[in-house]
Parts: C-alpha cells; structure tokens; sequence
C-alpha cells in the first residue's frame, strides 16, 4: 500500500500534572477531575470517558477540592477563595474569598443549598448557594487546628470535620460541636507526629469512617462518639476515602499507590448484620493516591502519577464489554501540538509556554532499512512564554508557518513569525481581550484566515494578509430550533481544503457546517450520542469525516447534506469488535491527496490508515494483519487485505500530522519518560514483596 | 439428571376416618395411561382424567359399607373392581351410575387387594396369603381359600409384576419382628418363600418398590434408618425347586441422610434403574424440614431433584407412567418428572447425554418393554448373554456391534459389558476376552459405564484388556488405577513376557532397551550432554569408577519388556495427586523399590536420549515420569529411608537429580541473558529523534 517517511519526536517534555480532587455527579454521569496545576478536567463517565471539557489552571492557585452542587461545578484552594465554573464556556465563572485562610476541603450537601468549606483558621465556613453565586452565610464553632476534611450527613443536619489528631461533628442548626472523636497517634517514633484525619464519609446511618495519616479506616459512631471498628490499611497515609451511593461499598486511596475496597455485607449469609469488610485491593498507581470516586460500577482514582485509573467493579457491571475495562487516562484527549504543513514546523503547547521547532532533514538510507540517516537534527526555534497567570488553553501555527497564535481564558494573541536564514524574530499582530478568547484554533489551509471557536458555539473569522490582520465577522449556527438555552462552546473546528467549509462541533455533540464564502450556516449533521473527538473535511470531495468517543465513524457529505453511501455501509456491517475495543479516542483525522480514498485516523496507541475502496473486515478477519500481509507475496495480500490498516509501531502518541510532503509527523511521550520525571514514591517496589 | 416439574393438584384429600390414618386408600391406573382410580378411605372411588385434572366417574358405596381395598381396573373386560366389608367383590362397568346395582358376589376368606395388570387377568389376594385369579373366583365364590400363611402373620405389602406375559405376584409379611417375601408365580403355580435378611438392628422395612427389569424383578425395601436395600429375583422360577425358605440376598444400594428429628414413616418408589423417587425423608440441605419430595440416583448416591411438599405427608407415593401421585395435606398432587439416564461420566462430560425414553426399560408393570423387532435386540443379546456358551456370545456380541446404530449401540454397549461382566463373574469359566475387546473398540465404554471390568480383567490376568482399557477409559479411579498397578508389579515377568500385549508399545520398550546398549557401544554421551562435575560426590563416594565417569549409572531395564510397556500406560492415566497417594501406600516395600526403579531407568534415559524420538503413538511424557516419582517419593519416604536395599536407588536418583538441579540453574542464567538481549533488541532505543520508514500493506 505505501511506504511512508516518519518523523518520530520524543523531545515534546509535555508532563501531565498530579490529579488533586474528584468530584461524581451521578445524575449528570459526569467526573470532574481538579489538577495540581489548577486546571479542572469534566469526564462524561457513560461515554467512554472522554474528556469533555478542561479549564486550564493558572499560575498559584492550588485546588485543594472539588464539589458539584446540582450541575454546577466548586472548586476551593489553598489562595483562599471559592470558585465557581462556567461549564458550557469552560472558564471560572467567579472567585469568592471566604476569608479564613487557605481552604483545604470543600463539601456541598446533598440538598444542594449549602456549601461547606474548611479553611486554615479553623473555622468551618457555610455558604448559600444562590442562583447564580454563593453567599456565605455563617461560621460553625471555631477550633484550634485547621480543618482538613468535611463531610455532610445525607440529611444535611450535622457535619463530621476532619482535623489534627481529631474529628469534630457540628451540629449544623446551631453550629456546636456535637462529639468529638479523638484519632489515635501512631506507635514508636511516630508517635510525636500529629494524626492528620485526611479524609472523613459520614453515612446515613450515623457512620463516620475516616481515613488518616496512621493509615488506618476507622469507622465511628456518631451517637455515641465511639470507635466502632478500625482496619489497618497501609504504613502509609490514607488520603481519601470515597462512599458508594447505596453506601455499601467504601474505597480508600492510600500513599502507597493502592485503592482498598471495604463492602458492607453480611457475615453470615442470609443474615442481616451487616459489617464493613475489607475486601479488594488494587494496584494501579505508583505513587499517592489523592483522590478517589466510588462510581458503583467502578472505582475512579488519581494521583501525584497524573494518570486518570477506572478500575471496573466487575461485580456491578452487567455486561463486559469495552466501556467497562480497566481505563487508564494519561493525555489529555485534545491535541497539544500544531504542525505546520507546509513548511516543517512543529507548535508544543505547555502550560505556561510555547515552544516552536522546525523538523530534521534524512538524507539517503541509515545502517537498516528503517532507520534513515539524519542529516539536520530538529531545531528549536522559539520559546514564548505566556503573559499573565492563566495557562493556555489552545495555540495554533499557520500552514505556511508565518503565524502563531494561542489564546487564554482571558485574551487572544496573535504573532507572526518571521525567519531570515538563522535569524528568527516574532512580532506581535493582534491582542484581543476576553470576549474573543477562543476554546480553538484553527488557520484556513492558504493561512488566510483563522478561525477560532468561542463561546455560544460562534466561530470568529479573521483575515491575515502582509498588511496585518483584520476581524471578518462571525459564524452562528442557524438559530430556529433553539432559541432558549445556553448554547455550548466550539471545540474542534476542521476547515476544508479549498477554503469553502468550516465545521464546528460543540461538548453538546451538535456538529455545524457553515459555508465561508456566503458566511452563512449551511447544515447540521443529525447529532450522536456520543462526542466528537475528531473530525475532518475531505480535500477533494468535501465530507466531513467524524470520529466519536464511542469508536463509530461517520462520513457526512456537505455538499448533499446526508452521509455517505460508505458510511451506511459501515454503520450496516458494524466495525470489528478489535476496533470497537480500543481505549483512547481519535484526536486527528488526516487525509492524503495522493490518494483520496485514505483517511488518517491516530488515537494514543496506534495510527490507522483506512482505505475506503477495499472491504470493511467482519468479526472473522483477522483485524491487525500488517504482519500477515507482510509475510504473504505481494499478489496475495490483495485477498487478504481489509480496509483497516493498523500501524503499531508507536507507543504514547501525542500527536500524528501529515505533512505537504507526504512524510507523517508522530509525537510520542513515552510513558516511561513521564515516569521518571515524577518525583519518588513513597513506597518503591523491591524483590518479591 | 432427573427433574422434577411444576405439580398439581389432582383432587383433595377427605377428612380421615379410619384408624389407619390414610385419607387414599390406592391411586391405580385406569383405562389407559392419562386415567387413574383413586380410591379414598371416605367410601368413594372416583376416576380421573390427569390431563384434564377432572373426574370422569364417581362411585360410592353404602353408609356403613367399608371399602376395604383400592379398587382397581381390568383392562381385559373393561371393568372396575373393588372389595367392600373385606368380603364382597363388586364388579361394575364405566357407565354403570349405581355401585349397589352393580355385580357383586361375597367370598369365603378376607380379601386384602385385588391385583391388576395391564392386559391380563386381575389376581385376588387373600389374607390368607392364597392368590386367586378373579374369574376363576367369580366363577365360584364361595370356593375354599387355603391358609398360606401362619396365623399371626400379617401381609404387609404386595404388588404384582408383569413382563413377558408373566405374572408374579410379590407379597411381605411380617411375622413376630421377622420379615418375609413371597413370591407367587403362575403356570406353574409356585409359591416361593424368602426370608428377608437384612442388618441386625434394622426394623421392618417401610416401603417397598418392585420394577422389573430384563429378566429379573428388581425389588427396592426402604428402612426407617434411610438404608436403601435391592434384592434382585429371577422371573421365572429357578428350576432347582428348593423347598422352604430361602434367604433372600440384597444389597444396599443407597443411604439417605436423616435429619436429627426421628422419622416415624417414609416411603420410596422405582423411577429407573438408576433413580428413585422417596418422600418423607429429609432433604439433605434443608435442614429439618422432612416434607420433601426428592429424586435419588442409586447408583452415585447424589440426590438429582427435589421439591417441598406442603402440609402433613401421608407417606404414601405411587408412580404411574411418568407422574408422581402424593398425598399431602389435603389435596392429591400429580408431579411429573423426567429420568435420564446418567453416568459419572455423563456428568463429567466424558459421555454423550442422551435422552431416553425409558425403550429398554419399562418404568412399571403395566409398561412392558417394547416387543422384539429384529434378531438381535439388546434384551435378547442380554438373555444371551445369561445362557449361552462362550463361543456364541463373542460372535453374537461381534454381530450386535456391527449392526446396532450408533447411537443404540452407545447405551447399549455399557448394558451389555455389564452383563457380561456379571456372569463373567458368576460363572468361572466364561470369559468373553473377544467380546469384552470389541466392546472396548467401541469406545463407548468408560470406567464409570462398567466399573467391575477392569477389576475383572484384574483377576483374569487379562492383561491385554487392561491394557486397553487403560488406553480408552479416562476415568479410571485412582484407587483401581493403584490396584492395577500392584498386580502388574506383583506379577513375574515370566509370566508377563507371554502376554499378548498392544505391539506398540512393546516396540517403545524394546527401542527404549536397545538404544541404552547401543550407546554404551558407542561409549559416549551423544547430545553433549556434561553436567558441571560433582565435586561434593567425589569426596562422598570413594569409588574410583565413580571418579572417573560421574555418571555411571544404571541403565539396565529392572522389568521385562511388557511389564514395562504396562506400566507406562499406568503413568499415562489421568488422577489426582491427593487421591492417588493414600492408595500409593498400599504398595509393598519391593513393589515400590522395583517401580521406583523402573522411573529411574525412565529418567535416566529419558534425560540421556532426549535427542532421540522413538516413534510410538503412547509414550509417557518426562513430567509424567517425575511426577511420579514425586508421588512415591512422598508415599513411601519413610520406608525409602530405612530400607537398606532402596539406598544405592535413592542414592543414584539424588545425585542424578542435583546434577539436572545444577544444569537447570545454568541454563537459568542463560535464559536471564539471553531475555534482557530479546528485551534491548524491542525497545529500540533512538533518542530523541528519528526519521524513519514504516510500510503499511
């Protein structure tokens, strides 16, 4: 089928950051995850897990907790204050400072009409949640020691509190402490250490289990304020503890890497006392645990290794299938990297900084046939750090490479490069402030103009030429059918070849194609249930290719406003169960103008040429067959091909781009290379223990 | 397995009156087999159409007349009979409405029941114990009835049994604690008394159950301590005319757990061969609770189905023509169940289920197995079998084989090595080793389909059959497997040597000799095989041979050519470690050392012409070998350890073994190498940055 030349890059240092909280809101299905360098992160939980949404952090604001109340999303950190997001623009909403020093918990009821915060002073603070901001309404009795931990009773009447050495339950009508529960120091030397009560559930039935700095689960009664129960969990910490909804099963995550079950069952069978019982332990992490979520059908957990685990419950799940495996999320499911095409640039996007660099020459063939010898070694270019304290949340670079431009929750900026043999030297061409801040970015095809997606599912267009830059207008989808409501934010917005079309999807799985010579919204493609995770528009003929979370793919033709013959046909046989399998969204969908019938598709493990002109495999063909094919002779592989063509070679992609000249770009990001830039764990493994 | 399914109620059950305790006198079989009579103590015998769960008839006699018998139906004249006041026998037809009107003629002795079979005449049981037919009775009424029995002994069960269009009526009595069975049979009428011996200790047995089952009468006693008895009775009546009472022979065939309340009553009743249906017994997991119905296999002891009765159990039970009759509580429950036929091997996959529908079998006397078609039907074969000489039963099993279909021939061929096996067994001088090898190539035997095969073959000295045996069945248990395995090695080899055995494997042995002399010529290891040198066995062993070559050991063959080729085959059989090793200790001290030498001849020349490939289609495998030697190892470790003769055996082995040990950790290093090379080779390492070439087909 084709040979092709690939550039292989490994020198993208992205480090995904330590995950600090999470928060499951059952009734929206959705995981919002907060991360140590302040970016927040939705997760829809019944679509594969795909990252829906992220709010890029900024400079110095530790989250220490996230709280949903109904659908709206809290967040409480060591700066003090308590914020609030806007989820359908994926940006802070508002700041309050609760005044009491830093914030080290934060705990909506279940009632959804208070908040609670413990903070550094020891006091725990109660806000009102109103419509549309917080109110803090007032103190809870004042301790000496800084509250770490807080739980409400379902009821919402009585708050356990977390703190040094002790747990404290405040009755919450008249804010004085009911009990206090006295956590025991550990033995020998740590003896002179407090007992920090990380963690603290209290369940309906006056159960509170708290999870502490000994490493012990204990479970206490909050009538009498005893010890009903303690499980020694680890040497380590306990950091977090999560409860199931029907609250019959408890995980705790702990400093050594490990997620211990406990499940509130019978002992004897048929009997109906019942007990917390210690019963499963998973391994998934190598270092601190700092959060967990009991989601009933499976265990959610992160930590200092910045990787997202979903653990199923097997026990819950009625049906094994790929949405329920064992999940690890380590990459943020968008694309960090732009590549310009025509002239060998590559964009990396860090938190607080751009790095641009210009890819290596091959010159004839290496020692093997694989290997070619390299004749330019990559070059960086350029190092852009970001104004302000907001990390980026999007970047792009033109196809011709002249221009670069990224964007942060608050303003847009706009730099066009120039290059003059070794002599590389940026100008500023365009700052706009908040209203035009963009979710992505995106530059037409002849660098004519970018495009960039904002808030009400708008897409904003701005013509580049020598001169400077100019403000075109702006696309909005067709307003007929939905004329109330909030209309979510633009993410990926694919433009065609010849500079006709634009599409936009929106987090609401709405997919819009405008036509940009009239400016005008042409159609919709009826909308899927799941999310698009990529999708791109044909050079040649012009459909619009879409992938989704759930792994289905669509092929929609613009220009008849209907899907393809191609797709039905896929949609009809179904794809392989292997392909269906697959764990990691698409993040690119690419096409090749040598040959029209190719579609480029990569997700983190694999990169996927689908030719549409040969057969679709059924669940009998073998589905990764490029080393059967390759052992056969040539006039045989013909027969035995399938339309799925899985390469697997890379590991840990980040990014795959098909350059002009036909070469592919692969980012990687080996997970052993993140590995070692993490700090030491606790608890490192040694021979057979 | 046998189910039981969803039941229903028939009828319900009239207050009690009599003294006896018992709301239904008798359920029997109507006019066909979806009718049944159910004669209640309250004066009233009523038809039912099962199906329908609805009367079709209904009778009842005077106030103050007493129905004293379940009344029964004469298929041969279509008419229903009964006996009321002990006395007088009514007989009246379908639509007469009025039993007072009916037929009726009063006898001179008490009749206790009126017994009736499909398609023959009814027989009248008198107290007396003298049987008489009805017609022959009617005829005369007032004809004089002999006293059979003593005068304080009481009949406490009969029944009557049909097959082949003979009739044998069966009756117990029980007479000052002592229990008897008679057995009545007609043209010419014999009457046969047999003394029912059982255990010291037992009482009377509570129920009984008589099926007939080819020739004989299978007869099922049920004691209130949960014993199952079988005793078997030829049907026709032994020529040998042996005057008086003659003990009679049984077997206990099932044990039922009792719960810890003491059980007053119970009763059980023939489904197959294989199942019986018993009530009133604890169900073994439901704690005290006896009112359950449940279905036992008799022959692996497991309880197959059970169901819950509600209310009081009467400890009445009657079977006909696949449906359960019970009387609990207040109502009359109809239970149809389904039999099939299992086997061990069945249940552990080895053995096609297969459904049957009770076609050599019939399930109570009215069901009479099905009429003989062509010339050679498994009964016949079977009857054969029981008569003929040697010779005619190897060529008619030869024939049936070659003939029968599949799919007959797979339930047929256990019937008929069981048969075989059983007068192999009775009778010393038949042995049908033809017969028993064809039946082998079948391939439809297993070890649990006929378990006394090979034990047979055993005391034959068969050893051919037990080789092949070994070679097909794969269940076999490891006890027997340990009892074979002690007669090959108990055996001399002279006698041995003349054994016809499978060719094969005697070519393996032989090749397995010849290749140990063949490279002492040579007089050098061939696979360059030099394990490091045993220092630590210099200094043990002073002997200068020993210094020189490490490994002069032993490598002649302890056993003969075909002991050797059986006990592989011994080796190859599957078992459990745990069950085997009890039995492995039965082994005497010079069994063990003569087996253990034989491993170790195995070992040795397994590790040394490890290059070398005998071609035989069985051979035991090196782990086959070690993990026997392993297993006597741990079976026989102290008398290995005393025995002064095992010492040089278990001397060699060591230091053989730790010279393998030592190689093995070698080759460990190697392997630990040569994986982190595999290992580099992957994780092709290129920096930062690579331009390469990937081709996609």
């Amino acid at each position: 089928m084709g040979e092709f030349k690939v550039h292989r890059v490994r020198f993208f240092d992205y480090m995904p950051s330590g995950i600090r909280a999470l928060a499951f809101n059952r009734d929206i299905e959705r995981i919002a995850v907060a991360r140590m360098d302040g970016s927040v992160e939705v997760f829809h939980c019944s679509d594969r897990f795909f990252q829906e949404k992220i709010i890029p952090g900024r400079e110095q604001c530790g989250i220490e907790g996230l709280s949903w109340v109904g659908e709206r999303l809290f967040s409480a950190g060591l700066n003090g204050g308590i914020t609030e997001y806007d989820l359908t623009n994926q940006k802070v909403k508002y700041t309050v400072d609760a005044y009491g020093g830093p914030i080290w918990t934060i705990a909506g009821n279940q009632q959804g009409t208070h908040l609670a915060v413990g903070c550094e002073d020891g006091t725990v603070k109660l806000f009102e949640v109103n419509e549309d901001k917080i109110q803090f309404e007032r103190n809870l009795d004042r301790q000496k020691s800084r509250i770490i931990s807080l739980s409400w009773h379902p009821s919402g009447s009585k708050i356990a509190a977390g703190m040094m050495d002790m747990i404290q339950i405040f009755n919450v009508e008249t804010g004085h402490s009911v009990h206090r529960l006295l956590a025991d120091r550990g033995v020998g030397t740590s003896r002179s250490k407090e007992c920090v009560v990380w963690s603290v559930v209290y369940l309906s039935d006056g159960t509170i289990i708290s999870g502490d700095s000994v490493g012990m689960v204990k479970l206490w009664d909050d009538q009498t304020g005893t010890l009903i129960k303690s499980h020694n969990v680890t040497k380590c910490d306990v950091l977090a503890l999560s409860v199931s909804q029907n609250e019959d099963s408890l995980v705790a995550g702990t400093s050594e890497g490990t997620v211990v079950q406990f499940q509130f069952i019978s002992m004897v069978l048929g009997k109906d006392d019942k007990e917390w019982v210690r019963t499963r332990t998973f391994k998934n992490h190598t270092h601190d645990i700092r959060a967990v979520a009991e989601i009933t059908t499976a265990v959610v957990s992160g930590g200092m290794d910045a990787q997202l685990v979903v653990r199923p419950l097997l026990d819950k799940v009625e049906v094994r299938s790929a949405a329920s495996a064992l999940r690890k999320i380590h990459f943020p499911h968008r694309r960090l990297v732009s590549c310009a095409r025509k002239s060998g640039l590559m964009l990396f996007q860090y938190p607080g900084h751009l790095e641009l660099w210009r890819l290596g020459e091959s010159e004839g063939k290496g020692e093997d046939d694989i290997h070619l010898f390299v004749k330019r070694n990559p070059e960086k270019l350029l190092h852009l750090k970001v104004k302000g304290e907001d990390h980026i949340r999007c970047s792009a670079v033109s196809p011709c490479g002249e221009w670069i431009v990224y964007s942060t929750a608050s303003s847009l900026r706009l730099y066009r490069l120039h290059c003059d043999n070794n002599n590389v030297s940026i100008t500023k061409v365009l700052q706009i402030s908040t209203e035009l801040s963009a979710n992505q970015l995106c530059f037409s095809s002849d660098s004519s103009h970018l495009f960039s997606a904002s808030t009400q599912s708008s897409v904003h267009l701005v013509s580049l030429s020598q001169s400077g830059c100019k403000f075109v207008g702006t696309l909005k989808p067709k307003s007929g059918e939905r004329t109330i409501g909030i209309r979510e934010s633009s993410k990926i917005i694919p433009a065609s070849e010849d500079g006709k079309w634009l599409a936009s999807a929106n987090s609401d799985h709405e997919v819009h194609i405008y036509n940009l010579q009239t400016r005008k919204a042409h159609c919709t493609v009826p909308v899927y249930s799941s999310a698009v995770t990529a999708m791109g528009i044909h050079p040649t003929t012009n459909c619009l290719f879409m992938m989704y979370a759930d792994q289905q793919m669509c092929e929609y033709s613009i220009e008849q406003k209907q899907y393809t013959d191609w797709s039905r046909m896929v949609q009809r046989k179904g794809l392989h169960r292997f392909w269906m399998e697959r764990d990691t969204p698409c993040l690119n969908v690419m096409f090749n103008p040598q040959h029209p019938s190719h579609v480029i598709l990569h997700d983190t493990y694999m990169l996927c040429i689908i030719d549409q002109s040969l057969p679709l495999p059924d669940d009998k063909t073998q589905f990764y067959n490029q080393l059967t094919l390759k052992s056969l002779p040539e006039e045989q592989r013909k027969s035995h091909s399938h339309a799925f063509k899985v390469c697997k070679t890379f590991k840990d992609i980040l990014c795959v781009e098909l350059m002009s000249d036909q070469s592919l770009v692969v980012v990687e990001r080996p997970l052993e290379d993140v590995a070692s830039q993490l700090p030491a764990p606790i608890k490192q493994k040694k021979f057979a223990t | 397995m046998a189910t039981l399914y969803e039941g229903y109620t028939l009828c319900g059950v009239g207050p009690v009156q009599n003294s006896s305790n018992i709301g239904i006198l008798g359920v029997e079989q109507g006019r066909d087999i979806d009718y049944v009579l159910v004669t209640d103590s309250s004066r009233s015998i009523t038809v039912y159409k099962v199906s329908d769960q609805k009367p079709t008839g209904s009778w009842s006699v005077k106030q103050g007349q007493i129905i004293s018998c379940p009344a029964v139906f004469n298929t041969q004249s279509q008419e229903y009979v009964v006996v009321t006041d002990d006395r007088v026998v009514r007989v009246w037809k379908e639509d007469d409405v009025n039993l007072e009107k009916a037929f009726k003629a009063t006898v001179s002795a008490d009749v206790l029941r009126v017994l009736s079979a499909t398609d023959s005449e009814p027989v009248v049981l008198f107290c007396c114990g003298a049987v008489r037919f009805l017609d022959s009775l009617l005829a005369s009424p007032q004809q004089p009835i002999e006293d059979v029995l003593t005068e304080d002994e009481i009949i406490r069960w009969s029944t009557i049994v049909k097959a082949e269009h003979q009739l044998v009526v069966l009756f117990s009595t029980e007479q000052r604690g002592e229990h008897c069975l008679y057995v009545q049979r007609f043209n010419p009428n014999t009457l046969v008394k047999h003394r029912i011996e059982t255990e010291p200790g037992l009482s009377a047995p509570i129920s009984f159950s008589a099926t007939c089952r080819g020739s004989n009468i299978h007869l099922l006693y049920l004691y209130l301590n949960g014993s199952v008895y079988e005793s078997v009775l030829p049907f026709r009546s032994s020529s040998t005319g042996a005057e008086g009472v003659q003990a009679l022979s049984c077997s206990l065939c099932l044990s039922l757990p009792l719960g810890e309340e003491k059980l007053m009553s119970g009763a059980a009743v023939v489904l197959d061969e294989a199942h019986v249906a018993v009530i009133g017994f604890p169900h073994p997991s439901a704690g005290a609770c006896k009112d359950y119905l449940c279905i036992w296999n008799t022959h692996f002891q497991t309880l197959q189905a059970s169901k819950e009765m509600a209310g009081r159990i009467y400890s009445q039970l009657w079977c006909y023509s696949g449906k359960l009759y019970v009387p609990h509580g207040k109502m009359l429950s109809v239970i149809p169940f389904d039999c099939q036929k299992s086997s061990l091997a069945a249940a552990m996959g080895k053995l096609k289920q297969t459904s049957r529908s009770g076609k050599d079998f019939s399930v109570e006397i009215w069901n009479i197995c099905p009429n003989v078609k062509s010339a050679l039907t498994v009964d016949q074969l079977v009857e054969h079998i029981k008569t003929s000489a040697v010779e005619d039963v190897q060529a008619e099993v030869g024939e049936f084989i070659r003939r029968a279909p599949q799919a007959d021939l797979q339930l047929a061929a256990g019937r008929v090595a069981l048969e075989l096996v059983s007068r192999s067994q009775t009778d010393a001088n038949f042995y049908p080793q033809c017969a028993f090898l064809q039946l082998l190539e079948t391939r439809y035997l297993c070890y649990s389909v006929c378990p006394e095969l090979l034990s047979l073959a055993m005391v034959k000295k068969d050893f051919h059959l037990c080789q092949i045996a070994f070679q097909i069945f794969s269940d076999i248990p490891e006890a027997v497997t340990c009892a074979c395995l002690k007669a090959i090695l108990s055996t001399p080899d002279l006698e041995m040597e003349t054994v016809n055995l499978d060719t094969d494997s005697v070519i393996f042995m032989k090749e397995l000799t010849q290749a140990h002399s063949r490279s002492d010529e040579e007089g050098g290891q061939l696979n360059g095989f030099c394990p490091p040198a045993l220092e630590s066995d210099v200094s043990d062993t002073p002997s200068n041979k020993l210094q020189r070559d490490p490994l002069s050991l032993d490598m002649s063959c302890p056993v003969g050519l075909h002991k050797g080729a059986l006990l592989n085959e011994v080796l190859q059989t599957a078992y459990s470690d745990r069950s085997l090793l009890p039995h492995l200790k039965d082994l005497t001290v010079p069994q063990v050392i003569v087996f253990l030498q034989y491993l170790r001849f195995l070992y040795f020349k397994y590790s040394h012409d490890a290059h070398k490939q005998i071609r035989a289609l069985r051979t035991p495998s090196i782990s086959q070998i070690i993990d026997w030697v392993c297993l006597l190892l741990d079976a026989h470790f102290t008398v290995l350890a005393v025995a002064p003769e095992a010492k040089r055996l278990v001397f060699d082995l060591h230091k053989f073994v730790r010279s393998q040990v030592k190689l093995y950790a070698e080759l460990g290093k190697i392997e630990g190498s040569l994986q982190v090379l595999k290992n580099s080779k992957q994780s092709e390492d290129f920096g930062m940055y690579a331009i390469q070439v990937i081709e996609l087909f």
